[in-house]
């Protein structure tokens, strides 16, 4: 599955980060990383972390 | 019964939520969202922030283009009866009254009408006086603040008295002030959002407004409106108790809410604050209906066995997980949640440089400890916990690096009273 993130959107809040730490993660300089592409054995996390985004900035596709 | 209709009332955060969380395990039955604004589900955070803000363009369609909620594919069939109001039910027939004089009946019910802002019953001219909850709300303020702002013949601010400083009307108050507004904030009690922050950190947050500009008038009842002289109708200022008049080209009122039950009155339902419901979100005496959101108050084992309800942006999302696993295993025999429902309360809110972030109900403590940094250099980062009692009920954070927050949220968790949590 691939994850888009709005970056213009994205505020830094990290929740998608604590509903996902293996996908998301917030670097030492407050940004988002994140990996674009998921295994599907992550599905339930990732659409957890794009519910749990303040901002919903994160589109799943696929 | 072959395909049961689940129906949902309230097409916000809750509503969609729940909708989806039903698809999710796997009910194949209808689905209907009913909700009085005309609106599909939108964010509301951004209402007195980002959207706030910016003076564009003040096209609701377009406004709501830029909040509203992602559809997912699960709830491609979900029917959304939008800009109706269900206006009665009657709970042991199974059966709603909706506002088009129609009936509409179910198998299943979800509560999920959330709250609607508290006004002032003052007397006064009636133009001017805002609220926000809706888009609706935001379009209305902005279109005003567009409206005051534009023409400044006189070259003066436009002034803004914002009533209420708990979190939306400090927001609101930020946002202004950073528009060029002059605001005040009225607060009949304490300092700025004191009941959750404590005084010292509510104290801080005050001062760092008031270097921004904000002024705060504490201990302080509105009385009147203050009519404008050159047009009728119109708010010119706000007398409060004391005679004091402050200027307002308009005003915000942000003193609370109350929550939108009026239209299950005659069920024999608890329903003084909220809709009761045990802890797997089950509405207390009645059948096959579960309630989300705020207007939910559920109880918590995380801290004890009273039911609260909680008005943070997290809580709709959760409250329909559990809630979808209530009411399908009520209809279908599928298997409930044999572990407690224990959220973890979580909010943020932004206001001028600062970022606050919650975890847990800092509301209910006692006594607060300043962990880290320094009170009165908030933008550089702070961190108190909050007690009850001696035990760790809360922490709030203020700038501190996001990526802490994970960290943060489990170490609440781990020196809370150890109930299992089932998230
Ligand atoms: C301006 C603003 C800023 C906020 N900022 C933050 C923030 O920064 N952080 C945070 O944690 N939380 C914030 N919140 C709180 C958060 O938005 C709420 O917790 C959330 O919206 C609750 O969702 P809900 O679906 O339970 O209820 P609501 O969003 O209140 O939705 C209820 C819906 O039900 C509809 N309805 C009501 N009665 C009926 C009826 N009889 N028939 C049909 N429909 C009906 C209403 O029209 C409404 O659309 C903010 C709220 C506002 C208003
Ligand atoms: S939760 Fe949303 S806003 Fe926050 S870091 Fe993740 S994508 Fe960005």
């Amino acid at each position: 599955m691939k994850i888009i993130v709005d970056l213009n959107l994205c505020q830094d809040h990290g929740q998608c980060a604590i509903a996902a730490p293996a996908v998301f993660r917030m670097n030492d300089d407050g940004k988002l990383e994140y990996e674009e592409i998921a295994e599907e054995s992550r599905r339930a996390e990732v659409e957890e972390a794009a519910d749990v985004c303040p901002v919903q900035a994160i589109l799943i596709e696929g | 019964m072959t395909t049961p209709h689940v129906v949902v009332v309230g097409a916000s955060l809750g509503g969609l939520r729940a909708a989806e969380q039903l698809r999710a395990r796997g009910f194949e039955g209808r689905v209907t969202v009913i909700g009085e604004e005309r609106h599909l589900p939108y964010n509301r955070p951004p209402l007195s922030k980002e959207v706030l803000a910016d003076a564009g363009d003040n096209d609701p369609g377009r406004l709501h283009g830029r909040v509203e909620f992602r559809r997912k594919a699960s709830t491609a069939d979900v029917d959304f009866a939008l800009g109706v109001p269900v206006v009665g039910s009657d709970l042991a027939r199974r059966e709603l009254r909706l506002g088009t004089g129609e009936r509409l009946r179910y198998d299943g019910l979800v509560l999920a009408t959330g709250l609607r802002p508290r006004r002032l019953d003052l007397p006064g001219p009636v133009q001017g006086r805002h609220s926000l909850r809706t888009l609706d709300d935001c379009v209305g303020l902005r279109a005003e603040l567009a409206g005051l702002t534009e023409p400044s013949v006189t070259g003066e601010r436009t002034s803004v008295v914002v009533i209420g400083a708990g979190f939306i009307g400090c927001e609101t108050a930020a946002t202004l002030v950073k528009r060029g507004c002059d605001v005040t904030v009225v607060e009949p009690f304490g300092a700025p959002m004191e009941r959750v922050l404590g005084s010292d950190l509510a104290r801080a947050v005050q001062r760092h407004h008031e270097r921004a500009g904000v002024r705060f008038v504490l201990g302080a009842s509105p009385a009147a409106y203050v009519e404008d002289p050159t047009a009728p109708q119109r708010v010119r200022g706000l007398r409060l108790a004391d005679g004091t008049v402050l200027d307002a080209d308009l005003v915000v009122e942000s003193v609370g809410s109350l929550c939108n039950t009026e239209w299950l009155d005659g069920n024999g339902l608890d329903l003084r604050d909220g809709v009761l419901a045990d802890n797997d979100l089950r509405v207390v005496g009645a059948e096959r209906v579960v309630v989300v959101g705020d207007v939910a108050r559920f109880p918590n084992p995380l801290f004890d066995d009273v039911p609260r309800r909680v008005e943070h942006w997290s809580i709709p999302t959760e409250t329909a997980k559990r809630a979808a696993t209530t009411l399908l295993a009520e209809l279908t025999g599928s298997a409930p949640d044999p572990l407690p429902f224990a959220p973890v309360p979580s909010f943020w809110s932004d206001q001028l440089d600062l970022r606050l972030q919650s975890f847990g109900s800092p509301g209910l403590a006692d006594e607060a400890r300043l962990v880290e940094g320094d009170l009165d250099r908030l933008a550089d980062g702070v961190l108190l916990t909050y007690h009850r009692l001696g035990s760790h009920v809360g922490t709030i954070a203020v700038n501190l690096p996001p990526a802490r927050q994970r960290e943060l949220r489990e170490e609440f968790l781990a020196r809370t009273p150890a109930i299992p949590v089932s998230a």
